[in-house]
């Protein structure tokens, strides 16, 4: 029944805050930003360590095989987190390589989403399945 | 105020994507943790950043909880001439903080 409120709307959520997000959740943020534009895999690196010892600064680079100027935007999003959204980037008209690195909280083992908005209206996506063995966010 | 770093090449070719690395001193406190008493701790982050070359956009970037503490970023730029690279970040104050750092075209 729980889930279901949490489901029901975004005012439920904000009421009942879940501990972890779920799949369900970051695939409708997913849908939200993509919407009915193609979404292809691939073409695009997320870089994490698949087994990470430290939940509470991982470090990971996303970078897209693109010429500067073609990507709009990047998107990560963790699942296991108790909020999904990492960070959103998007690139200005100075902006160099498309690629990004910096350093994130995981809260447990998880699948990590990185998206690409192309300027030319098309998505990109990776993902990375991993382990963490100490969680941030405990304390 | 918050210690900052923030590293740019000195030089820089005409055109040439060049790396540049953040560092800002930040608890980014998640808003998920409690203290002993068993109080929610608020959250406090620095939400947005925006990096600037003169008046030109490099980047806008915003922030989760989910960003490790003592946010780190390194990112890519481009420089037609000379100028002043600027960093702007916002916390859930509402705190404003500017670095900048300049960068020569050779």
């Amino acid at each position: 029944m729980k889930r279901r409120l949490l489901l029901a709307g975004s005012a439920a959520l904000l009421a009942i805050r879940p501990a972890q997000a779920t799949p369900v959740q970051v695939a409708a943020l997913i849908r939200d930003l993509v919407g009915g534009a193609p979404l292809t895999q691939g073409n695009m690196k997320l870089d994490l360590p698949v087994m990470v010892e430290n939940g509470n600064t991982v470090s990971v680079t996303v970078s897209v095989d693109a010429q500067p100027g073609a990507v709009h935007s990047l998107h990560l999003f963790a699942e296991g987190n108790p909020l999904p959204e990492v960070m959103h980037f998007s690139f200005g008209p100075r902006a160099g390589l498309p690629r990004v690195q910096t350093r994130i909280r995981l809260a447990t083992s998880q699948t990590v989403i990185a998206i690409a908005q192309m300027r030319d209206g098309t998505f990109r996506q990776d993902s990375v399945d991993l382990l963490v063995t100490l969680a941030a966010c405990i304390d | 105020m918050v210690r900052v770093l923030l590293n740019a090449p000195k030089q820089v070719p005409k055109g040439q994507p060049f790396n540049v690395k953040l560092l800002i001193s930040h608890p980014m406190e998640s808003g998920q943790r409690r203290d002993a008493m068993g109080m929610a701790i608020p959250r406090h982050i620095i939400n947005q950043i925006v990096c600037k070359l003169d008046e030109e956009e490099v980047f806008r970037m915003n922030l989760f909880p989910a960003i490790a503490a003592n946010p780190f970023l390194v990112f890519s730029a481009t420089a037609e001439q000379s100028g002043t690279l600027t960093i702007t970040f916002t916390d859930d104050n509402g705190v404003e903080q500017t670095e900048t750092t300049p960068v020569e075209v050779v």
